[in-house]
């Protein structure tokens, strides 16, 4: 069967690239990729299909890597990706996005820089950090961290950003000014204001396919549909099992289908429930969830799931898969329906993303 | 005595040099001070300054410059002639 597909993995032993044709059952693996360095996300430049990495070395500091040939070969740069020489250390790049003015990369500290050269050289979104909210920020878990970036999908001005544990975020003057977007989001750690304007954890936040107002998130506190652009919010968490949980994908081609890993909570340490992994899908935009375990470990089943490690591709019917902070990996050619395991000892991995090349 | 005009001897780890096509394990370079040392070899290896240095600027935390052997910091002479090294420390997992 002609057609390449392509999983790209991201992990603090640097990145990987599994690769099979179009039918998606048979798997060859390269790497590690990018020095070993530790890479948070992986991303593909539409258009060109050049893969992007978003990294940080403890030794050589943060950079975004650049492959014009599918994960052969790599440069990377991180000129102009500095706060200056007054400002706080910028330690990794945890997103890297392509939208349709340049390609955006956020970081920690929490901070978004664009690249109007494919990533040679860097500058500060300083709107964003300008924020009347900044002095304010505080960390999640992970760290301060800007990890998710949604471009609009046609208009250039906007685009939505996610910051732990500050919130979500919306341009509609191409960064200039940022404007909150929690209304109705919980913050259940904050019991004296459950529903303030910033300070929600946001985990992920994706775009449907209907042309940018249809948004979801996943949250520390419940998963969550906006029909406006994130101006509000309203939960959706239903029957899952859990609140909780890191990933979430929406479909390339039909906006009310959206797949989900439920987790057990940061108390209960952040595993799929009952020790049996599933994936968990909507059709009717979160009014109803379908489990699937099929093919995936029912019993003693301890993995977790982290933020960016689930994706899907766009080939009909649409490939899905995820990674565990323990090294599997596990796809789905049928849309999420049924699983296979098609790696098995990898580094802990951070994030997933998937190409079709036809 | 040793002549000032001679370049010092720049010894880069492994994991550094590898990240560029241009540099060489052990390279030449002029500078007054370590900073100097650093910024002459990135016009030479574009970028490698960015991978040495953090804002301030400052040495990254967990590299370490010698010259001479002795523990350096950006503002510490460089003879010439001098013999700098840049070793990663210990740490990561």
């Amino acid at each position: 069967m002609t057609g390449r597909s392509l999983v790209l993995v991201g992990t603090p032993k640097g990145a990987f690239i599994l690769e099979s044709d179009a039918a998606r059952r048979d798997w060859s693996i390269r790497g590690p990729l990018c020095d070993g360095w530790p890479v948070h996300d992986i991303s593909v430049e539409p258009g060109t299909n050049a893969l992007l990495a978003g990294a940080g070395s403890p030794w050589f500091g943060p950079a975004v890597w650049r492959s014009e040939d599918l994960g052969e070969t790599w440069t990377h740069s991180s000129e102009g990706l500095t706060y200056g020489d007054d400002g706080p250390k910028v330690a990794t790049v945890w997103n890297v996005t392509a939208g349709l003015d340049g390609i955006y990369a956020g970081v920690e500290p929490a901070g978004l820089f664009r690249s109007t050269d494919r990533g040679r050289t860097w500058t500060h979104v300083e709107g964003l950090t300008n924020h009347p909210s900044r002095p304010e920020w505080g960390p999640g878990a992970g760290g301060l961290i800007l990890h998710t970036i949604v471009p609009h999908s046609s208009d250039t001005q906007r685009m939505w950003v996610g910051i732990s544990a500050v919130g979500v975020f919306e341009t509609r003057d191409g960064g200039a000014s940022w404007q909150t977007r929690n209304k109705g989001v919980r913050a259940e750690f904050n019991p004296e204001n459950r529903f303030p304007e910033f300070g929600q954890c946001v985990h992920k936040l994706v775009m449907a396919s209907d042309g940018g107002e249809l948004l979801y998130q996943q949250n520390h506190c419940g998963v969550y549909r906006s029909s406006d652009g994130g101006a509000q919010w309203e939960e959706i968490t239903g029957d899952l099992p859990s609140d909780f949980g890191f990933v979430m994908t929406a479909h390339p081609r039909d906006p009310k289908t959206v797949w989900n890993i439920p987790l057990t909570s940061p108390e209960e340490g952040r595993l799929m429930p009952g020790g049996a992994a599933a994936v968990w899908r909507t059709h009717d935009g979160g009014e109803t969830w379908i489990r699937s375990g099929e093919g995936l470990p029912q019993k003693d089943a301890y993995v977790g799931v982290l933020r960016e490690a689930m994706a899907h591709d766009d080939r009909d019917p649409v490939g899905v898969y995820f990674g565990t902070s323990t090294g599997q990996l596990y796809a789905s050619a049928d849309e999420g329906r049924t699983w296979s395991r098609i790696a098995d000892n990898l580094p802990p991995i951070w994030s997933v993303e998937a190409l079709a090349v036809d | 005595m040793t002549d000032p005009d001679r370049p010092a001897v720049v010894h880069l780890p492994r994991s550094l040099a590898s990240l560029f096509p241009q540099a060489e394990r052990r390279m030449d370079a002029h500078g007054a001070t370590v900073l100097e040392v650093v910024r002459d070899l990135d016009t030479r290896v574009p970028g490698l300054a960015n991978r040495v240095l953090d804002a301030g600027p400052s040495i990254r935390r967990h590299l370490n410059v010698f010259v001479d052997g002795q523990i350096a910091a950006l503002d510490t002479p460089v003879p010439g002639g001098a013999q700098v090294h840049v070793i990663p420390a210990v740490s990561g997992g």
